[in-house]
C-alpha cells in the first residue's frame, strides 16, 4: 500500500520550445509517511504533485497507487482522486457555494454519496480543520483568509482521502494560523495514519513536521533524505536559492565558533535541549 | 486546455514590420481591407495577393501561423461557398437532380473565398506583428480627435488594454480552478447539457469572484499612483512617426494607387 513513481518525465510546450518540467523522477512513498517537498520556484514541485492524482498525465514513466498502474486504461481515475486528496496553493479561491457547509459537501457528493453521508463527512472534516460551528452556515466569502483556507482544506478532507497533498498550505497565513494548521495536519497524520505530502517554501515547516524531505531542482530530485541529513547540505541548498532552518544555521555557526554542540539540529526544541546540555556541562 | 486562441497572439521576432509604428500598421490594414472590397475582378486580387505575399515575407512570421487564424472561420467560409454555388442564378454549367451549378455561382464562390482568406490573413499579420498594448496605444492615438466629440478615447483604450492584459491571467486562473474542482471529484465531461452547464458553476463563481478581486486590486493600485484618466497624461514611449514609418505609408499609398488602376483596367477584361 503505497505510491510508487517510476522514471516519471513530463515535457510540455511545442516543438520549438520544449520544457522538461520533470526528469526521471523515481520515488516510493510508503503509507503513513509525512513527506516534505522543498524546491525553488519552478523546480517542478507543483507539477510533480499534480501527477500523483492524475491531473497531469506524464510524458513517460508510470505511477502505481497501491500496486495498480494509474495509467492503465481500465483504471478508475476518479476513484484515485478521492483517495489522493490535493489541496492547491491558495485553495480558498475555489470556494463557490453560498454556505460553508454546502461547499465542503461538494467533494463527498461528487463521490456519489447520499446527502446524509456527505453531510456527516463534511461535518467531521470541518471539525478536523478546526472551523468553529457558528461559521458553518455563513457565506464562505465573509470569512477571514485563514478561515477560508481551513474550509477549503476541509473540502478536500471530506472526501476522506488516504493521501493528502498540500501545495504551500501556509502561504499568506499569520504565524498563529500557520502553526494551528500544521498541528492539525500532524494530528491527522498521527490519528488516522494519513500519508501527508507537504510542499513548502518554509524550511522551518518541513523540518518541524516531515519524516522525510525531497529537494527538487530543475525538475529532478536532488536529495531524498531525513530532515537532519538534508539540512546538513547547507551549502548546496543555499546555492539552489533555498536554505536551512534558522535554528540549524545558528547551531552550525555556534559549532564553527568552537562551542561543543551538535550541528545537525533542525527544530527549536532540539536546539533547546542541546543548548541546555551545554550549559549544564559548563555549569558544573 | 484553453490555450489555443490565435487572434491577438503576438509572434516575437525581429522584423521591419514588427518595428513599425502601430498606427501605420492599423492604417495599412484598414486600407488593405477596403481595397479588397473596392473592385470585383481578378487583377485586384492578383495585386492584393502580391502585396500580401511581400508583407508576409517581410514579417518573418512562419506562414503556418497565418493559416492557424483561418481555422476558426473555416466553417463560415465553407457555408458561404456552398450557398454561393447553389443559389446564384446564371448560365448553368451542369445540373444534378434539382441542383444547378452556374458559371456565375462558381465565380462568386471563388471570389468570396479569395476575399475572405485574404481579409483574415491580412488582419492576422497585424496582430501577429503588433503586441496588444501597441495596438491599443495606436488606436488611442488615431482616435484622439474624437475627444472633441466627448468620446472618452483614453478611457476606452485603457479598458481595452486592461482587458487584453487580463486574458492570460484569467485563463491561467480558470485552469487552476478547474483542476482544483476536478481534484474534488467534479465531473465536466459526462451528463446531459443541463448537467454540464450546472457543472460549470463551481468554476464560474470562483472565476468571477477572482476577476472582481483582481479588478478591485488593480483599481486601488492605479489610484494609489494617482491615475485619474487621460487628461494631461504623457506617455513614457510616445508614438512618433519615423522615416521608416513614412516610407511604409508611402508604400501603402502606392499600393492603393496601383490597385485602383488595376481595378479599373480589370473591369474591361473579359473575365
Amino acid at each position: 500500500m503505497s505510491i510508487i513513481v517510476d522514471k516519471l518525465n513530463y515535457v510540455y510546450g511545442d516543438e520549438a520550445h520544449q520544457v522538461q518540467a520533470l526528469q526521471d523522477i523515481s520515488i516510493t512513498i510508503p503509507d503513513g509517511q509525512f513527506l516534505g517537498i522543498i524546491g525553488h520556484t519552478g523546480s517542478g514541485k507543483s507539477t510533480f504533485i499534480q501527477h500523483l492524482n492524475g491531473l497531469i498525465k506524464a510524458s513517460s514513466g508510470s505511477i502505481f497507487y497501491n500496486g495498480q498502474d494509474i495509467y492503465d486504461k481500465d483504471y478508475d481515475i476518479r476513484q484515485l482522486r478521492s483517495k489522493v486528496g490535493l489541496v492547491f496553493q491558495y485553495p480558498e479561491h475555489q470556494l463557490f457555494e453560498a454556505e460553508v457547509f454546502q461547499d465542503v459537501c461538494f467533494g463527498p457528493k461528487n463521490l456519489g454519496l447520499d446527502r446524509k453521508q456527505a453531510e456527516l463527512k463534511a461535518f467531521t472534516a470541518l471539525r478536523q480543520t478546526g472551523v468553529p460551528e457558528d461559521l458553518f452556515y455563513v457565506s464562505p466569502f465573509e470569512l477571514s483568509g485563514g478561515q477560508k483556507r481551513r474550509v477549503a482544506i476541509a473540502g478536500v478532507l471530506a472526501m476522506e482521502p488516504e493521501v493528502l497533498i498540500l501545495d504551500e498550505p501556509t502561504a499568506g497565513l499569520d504565524p498563529k494560523g500557520r502553526d494551528e494548521l500544521l498541528n492539525q495536519l500532524e494530528k491527522l497524520h498521527k490519528e488516522r495514519n494519513m500519508t501527508i505530502i507537504l510542499v513548502s517554501h518554509s524550511m522551518e515547516d518541513v523540518a518541524n513536521y516531515a519524516d522525510r524531505i525531497l529537494v527538487m531542482d530543475k525538475g529532478r530530485i536532488l536529495l531524498d533524505q531525513t530532515p537532519k541529513e538534508v539540512f546538513s547540505h547547507r551549502k548546496e541548498l543555499e546555492e539552489m536559492g533555498l536554505g536551512v532552518p534558522q535554528v540549524t544555521c545558528l547551531m552550525q555557526e555556534l559549532k564553527s565558533k568552537g562551542f561543543p554542540v551538535a550541528a545537525d539540529v533542525t527544530t527549536v526544541q532540539e536546539a533547546k535541549t542541546e543548548l541546555l546540555k551545554y550549559f549544564q556541562v559548563k555549569g558544573r | 486546455m484553453l490555450r489555443d486562441i490565435t487572434l491577438g497572439q503576438y509572434y516575437q521576432v525581429n522584423s521591419r514590420l514588427h518595428s513599425l509604428d502601430p498606427r501605420v500598421k492599423l492604417i495599412a490594414t484598414f486600407a488593405y481591407i477596403i481595397s479588397l472590397f473596392l473592385f470585383k475582378n481578378i487583377t485586384v486580387y492578383i495585386i492584393a495577393g502580391l502585396w500580401l505575399f511581400v508583407v508576409i515575407k517581410m514579417s518573418k512570421v512562419p506562414f503556418k501561423f497565418m493559416v492557424k487564424g483561418l481555422k476558426p472561420v473555416m466553417m463560415i467560409l465553407l457555408l458561404t461557398v456552398i450557398c454561393n454555388m447553389l443559389f446564384t442564378k446564371g448560365t448553368p454549367i451542369f445540373s444534378i437532380w434539382k441542383i444547378t451549378i452556374t458559371y456565375e455561382g462558381v465565380k462568386m464562390a471563388l471570389f468570396m473565398t479569395i476575399r475572405f482568406v485574404m481579409l483574415i490573413v491580412g488582419s492576422t499579420i497585424m496582430t501577429l506583428t503588433t503586441t496588444p498594448n501597441q495596438l491599443t496605444d495606436g488606436l488611442e492615438s488615431i482616435l484622439t480627435p474624437l475627444n472633441k466629440l466627448k468620446v472618452p478615447v483614453h478611457e476606452v483604450a485603457m479598458m481595452m488594454a486592461i482587458a487584453l492584459r487580463f486574458i492570460p491571467i484569467l485563463m491561467e486562473e480558470t485552469d487552476k480552478i478547474m483542476k482544483a474542482q476536478i481534484a474534488r471529484g467534479a465531473d465536466f465531461e459526462s451528463g446531459n447539457l443541463l448537467k454540464r452547464v450546472k457543472a460549470m458553476l463551481p468554476i464560474l463563481i470562483p472565476l468571477f469572484v477572482s476577476a472582481f478581486r483582481r479588478a478591485n486590486d488593480l483599481a486601488m493600485a492605479m489610484e494609489c499612483r494617482c491615475y485619474r484618466g487621460g487628461e494631461g497624461r504623457t506617455k513614457m514611449k510616445p508614438l512618433i512617426y519615423k522615416l521608416e514609418d513614412k516610407k511604409a505609408l508611402a508604400c501603402v499609398t502606392l499600393y492603393l494607387i496601383v490597385l485602383v488602376a488595376g481595378g479599373i483596367a480589370g473591369n474591361y477584361l473579359p473575365i
